[in-house]
């Protein structure tokens, strides 16, 4: 069982319209470790992590949690009851760009809301769980602020804890930190890196945060045009990528840094 | 002019009390239940043409349209005389004059809040949704907990406006023999040859609730408005 992936995909392909934005990946992640996925944008990093959310649907391949059956789609595969799908999709979380604070609830109603309603807990539990989570993420003091009154950083500390307090085993961030000043991008990371040491998450971070991904993952994935280009641990990737267009990638980005 | 000038004050006040006060009454209810009805079937309609069978979206913009294309009038007058031949099997089961003109009423302003909701909703971003997918809610959890919240408060006026116009439109009832405010004073006046009291009631009537109504929907805006 130990040795069953959290996150299995075989084939998976996603088109919009002509545009192939995932080409038959492949991919195993074992549980709890700390992926880090770059790449230029269009190259497919989002649409992944979309699709083991489920905002967008696969055009082919398979995709299993946990050992599970979630995903499948195209010739010749089974498909997953929708049922099983969203008992499944429960043990991912998400947090968004944008962060997408539910704006007319408080910081902790956004928090406790999926505790309280997704996941059945009384009231008083739901609301323990949101006060814990919220403290965690360092915003012991803005439990009863409106989204509108906070600042970009501590939306997306709402947002982490919101997804945390469903206590997902797979984090998706999908470049959380690219809308934030940057004077509040440290505090962000210094939370991500927070959570992938403690190690019990399967934690998949696209980002441009390029010396974050090389000091806090386990493993990172470079995509261009849909497909895997390299996936190796942080050193190699930096110090010695296999491809032309990995090095010339890297380059780009660690440039401008 | 019966001898007592243009204006009878005591003549006013007698079937300001004794008719048109209960008239009013009457034209309110009508008003309260149309628009019941508009705002629950409008949302129905709404949620109805974001449907993903097209067989359910394709009816419920039919319908929209045709309604909002058709006057008022018309579909009163089916509802009212039409129905019951089509239908002939409903018998005795057939509306009051009163309960026809609400259910009617309600039908045709239901095109025009099933657009006012449309709005309300359409404004809400993508990432609402996707967030209430990413934490598991439900469709109808989504909904009643995500959705409707943000998109209905900014629509209130759109629909307080709606309101007053269909207060204004009932006394086409009067048509169908509901016992409203124009039904009323054209009785008075067949009654006593004395129409110019009536008539001018029933205007200061409407005209008073209608500016009371659009205060209260300048009051609920300046209330929404503070509270975001």
């Amino acid at each position: 069982m130990n040795d069953t992936p959290m996150i299995r995909t075989r084939g998976l392909s996603k088109a919009f319209g002509p545009l192939k934005v995932l080409r038959e990946l492949d991919l195993d992640i074992p549980a709890g470790q700390v992926v880090s996925i770059i790449g230029p944008s269009g190259s497919g990093k989002s649409t992944l992590l979309r699709l083991l959310m489920t905002l967008e649907r696969p055009d082919a391949g398979t995709t299993e949690i946990a050992g599970e059956p979630f995903l499948a789609a195209g010739a010749g595969c089974v498909p997953v009851p929708e049922s099983e799908v969203r008992r499944i999709r429960l043990k991912i979380g998400m947090v968004f760009q944008h962060f997408n604070l539910f704006p007319h609830m408080t910081a902790l109603r956004n928090v406790m809301e999926a505790p309280l309603h997704v996941a059945k807990l009384s009231p008083a539990e739901a609301r323990q769980r949101a006060e814990e989570t919220l403290v965690s993420v360092g915003l012991g003091d803005k439990l009863d602020a409106w989204p509108a009154q906070l600042s970009g950083g501590q939306k997306q500390r709402v947002a982490i804890a919101r997804a945390l307090a469903m206590r997902p085993q797979i984090m998706l961030f999908d470049e959380i930190t690219s809308a934030l000043d940057p004077e509040l991008v440290g505090g962000i990371l210094d939370l991500l890196r927070g959570l992938a040491n403690a190690g019990e998450t399967t934690m998949l971070i696209v980002t441009h945060q390029m010396r974050f991904a090389r000091q806090s993952s386990d493993r990172i994935l470079f995509f261009d045009q849909g497909v895997v280009l390299e996936d190796t641990d942080p050193e190699t990737m930096f110090t010695n990528p296999s491809h032309a267009r990995t090095r010339a990638f890297l380059d780009a980005v660690l440039g401008a840094d | 002019m019966n001898g007592r000038g243009l204006w009878d004050w005591g003549f006013a006040l007698e079937i300001l009390h004794e008719r048109l006060i209960p008239a009013l009454g009457v034209t309110v209810l009508a008003t309260v239940g149309g628009m019941a009805i508009a705002l629950v079937l409008g949302l129905v309609v709404t949620l109805m043409r974001r449907s993903r069978n097209r067989i359910v979206s394709r009816t419920a913009g039919f319908l929209i349209e045709f309604v909002r294309s058709t006057p008022l009038l018309i579909q009163i007058y089916f509802v009212f005389y039409a129905l019951p031949q089509i239908l002939p099997f409903l018998g005795d089961g057939r509306l009051s004059p009163m309960m026809t003109g609400v259910v009617a009423l309600g039908i045709h302003y239901s095109s025009y809040t099933s657009e006012v909701y449309r709005a309300g909703i359409e404004n809400i971003s993508r990432g609402q949704w996707e967030s209430a997918t990413a934490l598991g809610f439900s469709a109808s959890d989504t909904w009643l907990r995500i959705i409707l919240p943000q998109a209905i408060p900014p629509i209130i006026p759109a629909l307080g406006n709606y309101l007053v116009a269909m207060f204004k439109d009932t006394p086409m009832l009067s048509t169908i023999t509901v016992l409203e405010l124009l039904y009323t004073a054209k009785d008075i006046g067949s009654e006593s040859f004395r129409y110019n009291e009536a008539f001018t009631l029933v205007g200061v009537l409407f005209l008073a609730l209608s500016l009371l109504s659009a205060a209260a929907i300048r009051f609920t805006e300046r209330k929404l408005a503070v509270a975001r």
